[in-house]
């Protein structure tokens, strides 16, 4: 068992406060650094999805897992950023401005969003996410001058300052530079006051009102922060698929979101990344299925979606805290190695919250 | 401009089918007052129940009525057994994991019915034909009608069931206060299982008095969505409040089909958006929010 010993005020707001923490994280980044020099192309455009995924994942976190929020709508906010980013492409614009143009264009949206659904709560806000989904979707389709309608719109290729970065491997590290951004800045904004005041938001409005913290101005900024970081998730994601179409990013797209940070784990960082790996692992899963499978069972077109609605209903009635949950179960096991007792995360019994009165 | 009979033909219509979303809208006011879980598979249940009647009335060759009663009843069974095998072990769990498991339950139903039912739209033959007219000017088809007259029906019916059985009035007081209701002997448990039951039954029969106007297949469960946009048009809190959002909602749609052709089929979103910019807790609010 390892003790952890503060001996400076610093330790309290450290990223990483074990040895432990600080190896693994190390040799992700390596392995992340040096993943073009041994893996093949596709498996490194896979991994370029992957990072990409992650982003959108953590925006998602920060929205629904940290200031606890619901969006079933959050495609729409990847959909803006990956039209805008190509239209503004198009237009000429050099990448880096674009990028960060589609990406604060998302947040604008996002922002707006969040000044009308800072009043809704639960199954309101669920609502009226779902039917900001459906319809940015349909603008996607019907606002055919500038997103080419049904037909789709090609993206441009990717060029970063003048040189043209056509190689899989290069494009790689652009998705890569934008994530280990994205990840470092939402866990530094956890150690800030906005990110606290999310969290105060999740657990108890009343409490964090009585704190000082102003409610409604947490949830703009968190629908503004999260549909920014999606949006930049979005315009990259553009450029992996190379050819926009509405139905992309339609509601499915968004529940792919949802079931990514539910499987991960709600409120942590680390299970957006570890959902991303479901995620991109699925199609994988589910094609092994189909071989082992009987004929009858596994050629029918309905396994897919039957295994995605499977997967989250048992995680979320066994495994409520995700993969991630699980993860710190295994940690724990190693770290108190002959001391490990089921009891010691026995789930307690829940109630139920009422909402009517908050 | 639209001719007058037109004008007429469309309401007419129009609230026909927001009758149907009415319906469903029925079953989440129900479950939602019981538990306050949104449960975003019951445009599901509406897909069973018509399909339960199909394969009833096809492969044992009984007549509409026989199939329907039988349908119904077994998705009020599955609805029953949903809430005491799965919702029941999640309660107190964060909103979201509970609205991403009934949507779950969405995928579920939809792939499971493809794959008994196949992929392909059904059709189901209608306990009448014929229409109905009224002078020159208002006609309507029997099977509409119908749905007219089974949401009357059903209202009805629930009304003297929480009013006037000792059932009902169970479930009030289990909805109203859990903890009190359980102090007094109820059994809530059972009760809100019942509860599911029952919505899942309702929507079940919507679903099955809509299969002959429209044709059967696995997506018809989106219109569960569009009945939950009604509900909370009019208002989540009152069964009356949720039928007249939806019969609203119902009667805008072709309307707004018609004239704004850029927003078919999401008109009804539309909608709700704008109700709830103005009135963030719907028309008719269900929450009090503790001064500090």
């Amino acid at each position: 068992m390892q003790f952890l010993f503060k001996t400076a005020y610093n330790d309290d707001i450290r990223f990483l406060a074990k040895t432990g923490e600080k190896v693994r994280v190390a040799i992700v980044v390596l392995f992340l650094l040096a993943a073009p020099l041994f893996l093949q192309d596709y498996y490194l455009a896979e991994l370029g999805l992957l990072l990409v995924y992650a982003i959108a994942g953590v925006g998602l976190m920060l929205l629904t897992g940290h200031t606890g929020q619901v969006s079933f709508g959050h495609a729409g906010f990847l959909g803006i950023g990956a039209y805008a980013h190509s239209v503004l492409l198009a237009h000429g614009l050099p990448f880096i401005v674009s990028i960060f143009a589609s990406a604060a264009l998302a947040g604008l949206v996002g922002m707006a969003l969040g000044r009308s659904a800072s009043k809704m709560h639960g199954f309101y806000l669920a609502i009226a996410t779902l039917a900001f989904g459906i319809l940015i979707e349909t603008l996607f389709g019907e606002w055919s001058s500038v997103t080419g309608g049904h037909m789709g719109l090609a993206v441009p290729s990717l060029q970063v300052f003048g040189m043209s970065l056509t190689e899989v491997w290069q494009q790689y590290y652009v998705d890569l530079f934008f994530a280990l951004i994205v990840i470092a800045g939402a866990a530094n904004l956890f150690r800030s006051p906005t990110g606290r005041s999310f969290v105060a938001v999740r657990d108890s409005e009343l409490s964090a009102r009585c704190l000082g913290v102003n409610v409604e101005w947490v949830k703009i900024q968190a629908f503004g922060i999260s549909a920014a970081i999606t949006g930049l998730a979005g315009a990259l994601l553009a450029h992996h698929l190379t050819y926009l179409a509405p139905d992309v990013f339609g509601v499915l797209e968004s529940l792919k979101l949802l079931l990514m940070i539910v499987v991960g784990g709600l409120g942590t960082i680390l299970g957006a990344i570890l959902g991303a790996i479901v995620i991109s692992l699925l199609p994988v899963g589910i094609s092994f299925l189909k071989g082992v499978l009987p004929a009858g069972i596994g050629q029918t077109a309905g396994l897919e979606p039957l295994l995605f609605g499977l997967i989250i209903v048992l995680v979320i009635i066994f495994e409520p805290a995700g993969l991630y949950g699980r993860w710190m179960k295994i940690r724990f096991f190693f770290e108190t190695f002959p001391y490990y007792r089921k009891s010691s995360f026995v789930r307690q019994k829940t109630y139920l919250k009422t909402d009517r009165m908050r | 401009m639209l001719p007058f009979s037109d004008v007429i033909h469309l309401a007419i219509t129009g609230v026909a089918q927001g009758c149907a979303y009415g319906l469903i809208a029925l079953g989440f006011v129900l479950i939602y007052k019981a538990t306050e879980v949104v449960n975003f598979a019951h445009g599901e249940f509406m897909m069973l129940g018509a399909f339960a009647v199909l394969a009833l009335s096809e492969a044992l060759g009984w007549g509409f009525w026989p199939s329907f009663l039988v349908g119904c009843l077994s998705i009020g069974v599955v609805g029953y057994i949903v809430d005491a095998q799965i919702m029941r072990r999640i309660i107190g769990e964060s909103q979201a994991s509970i609205f991403i498991l009934t949507v779950a339950f969405g995928f579920i139903f939809r792939a499971l019915a493809g794959m008994i039912f196949g992929w392909n739209a059904r059709s189901v033959e209608a306990p009448f034909t014929g229409k109905l007219a009224i002078g020159d000017l208002v006609e309507i088809n029997y099977d509409r009608l119908l749905i007219i007259v089974a949401t009357v029906i059903f209202v009805v019916a629930i009304r003297l069931f929480f009013r006037r059985t000792r059932f009902g009035v169970a479930m009030r007081a289990a909805s109203q206060n859990q903890l009190a209701a359980y102090y007094m002997g109820i059994p809530v448990k059972r009760l809100v299982s019942m509860t599911w039951a029952l919505g899942a039954l309702i929507a079940a029969a919507a679903g099955a008095l809509l299969a002959p106007v429209t044709q059967v297949d696995t997506t018809i469960g989106l219109l569960g969505i569009k009945a939950l946009a009604g509900a909370i048009v009019g208002g989540f809190g009152s069964i009356y409040g949720a039928l007249l959002g939806c019969i609203l909602i119902g009667v805008i749609e072709p309307f707004a089909d018609y004239f704004l052709p850029g927003i078919k089929g999401v008109s009804a979103y539309v909608v709700m958006l704008l109700v709830l910019f103005v009135r963030p807790e719907g028309l008719i609010p269900q929450t009090y929010q503790k001064k500090v």
